[in-house]
């Protein structure tokens, strides 16, 4: 079971809400994915609008965890800003904190990145940083004061997957005690399982099963990869050999040629 | 008096940033605010005078990835 600030989490899965065909599917599509948390946002609406009611109702009903973020920021003080209102708005002190470097690639930027996550721990949140798998930033971000960290698999919404496996693998054994998710950049229920196979705990996707021909059953999907991502890790896999071994033994074969 | 509503220029009675909300329709709504690039926590909207041309936000639920 995955622990993140203290809190366990039932399923090593994190939903985006965004990108679905309608409302119906998204929940739909939580039902079957049993995930464990949804990510949100906040954005501007007109006094008569009713998306945010709507929404919000919605998000009550699914019966996740929230995790607000901070999407589209670009600057420390922006971002900063944008989890001091979600925190309010949806009663959480649990914030993916993203601070956008670079308009195509929405690479983090690591500097603005380590400096909000150092002004929002000290102001009481549970800061859950959007990184890369950078070791260096990662130890900033520690030092900050998270206790989680969220590398990126790929750029966000390109179903790339695992790009940088020995990266990841070595952020991964570099802070073995670190509660990791793989957030951004999954495409297949098979980067999930590789994820879990290399002993992250958890993973944020949206676009991967919002953008599936059917969502729902893609939900389902990657629960079932993370099961067996998670199973396979515990129980610890054969080390990989360059040449071949025989399975059958040679012992006892007969001699017919 | 003239602010700066959600990035669109809105003309408002003035007065309280809470006095404001209400006037602008938000009253009964689940929301959160900031002026000119700063917070502002339902608490102290009673006590914040709003002044020409203030950048204020009133931002709402949403879904994200």
């Amino acid at each position: 079971m995955a622990r993140f600030y203290g809190t366990d989490l039932p399923t090593a899965l994190m939903l985006g809400t965004s990108l679905y065909p309608s409302p119906a599917v998204m929940a739909e599509a939580f039902r079957r994915s049993g995930a464990s948390v949804a990510t949100v946002s906040i954005r501007r609406e007109a006094a008569s609008g009713t998306a945010g009611e709507d929404f919000w109702s919605l998000i009550r009903q699914l019966g996740v965890r929230v995790l607000p973020n901070t999407a589209g920021c670009h600057s420390a003080r922006e971002a900063i800003t944008t989890a001091q209102m979600a925190r309010e708005l949806f009663e959480t002190d649990w914030i993916k904190l993203e601070v956008i470097g670079h308009t195509d690639t929405l690479q983090p930027d690591p500097f603005a990145l380590v400096e909000a996550a150092k002004v929002l721990v000290a102001d009481g949140f549970k800061v859950f940083p959007y990184t890369t798998e950078d070791l260096i930033v990662a130890e900033k971000l520690l030092d900050a004061g998270c206790e989680v960290l969220m590398p990126w698999g790929a750029p966000i919404g390109s179903g790339l997957g695992l790009t940088n496996i020995h990266g990841l693998k070595t952020l991964r054994a570099q802070f073995p005690e670190v509660p990791m998710v793989i957030d951004a950049g999954l495409g297949l229920p098979s980067h999930a399982a590789m994820a879990m196979e290399m002993g992250f705990d958890a993973v944020l996707l949206n676009t991967a099963v919002a953008k599936a021909g059917d969502p729902a059953a893609m939900a389902e999907a990657f629960a079932k990869a993370l099961q067996a991502g998670k199973l396979a890790r515990a129980a610890d896999p054969m080390e990989p050999r360059n040449m071949a071994s025989p399975s059958t033994p040679l012992i006892g074969k007969a001699f017919l040629s | 008096m003239n602010i700066i509503l959600n990035g669109k220029p809105a003309e408002i009675a003035g007065g309280t940033l809470a006095a404001t909300v209400t006037e602008l329709g938000y009253g009964e709504k689940r929301i959160a605010t900031a002026v000119n690039g700063r917070f502002v926590p339902i608490r102290e909207r009673e006590a914040l005078q709003l002044g020409e041309g203030d950048r204020v936000e009133i931002l709402t639920p949403r879904h994200g990835g």
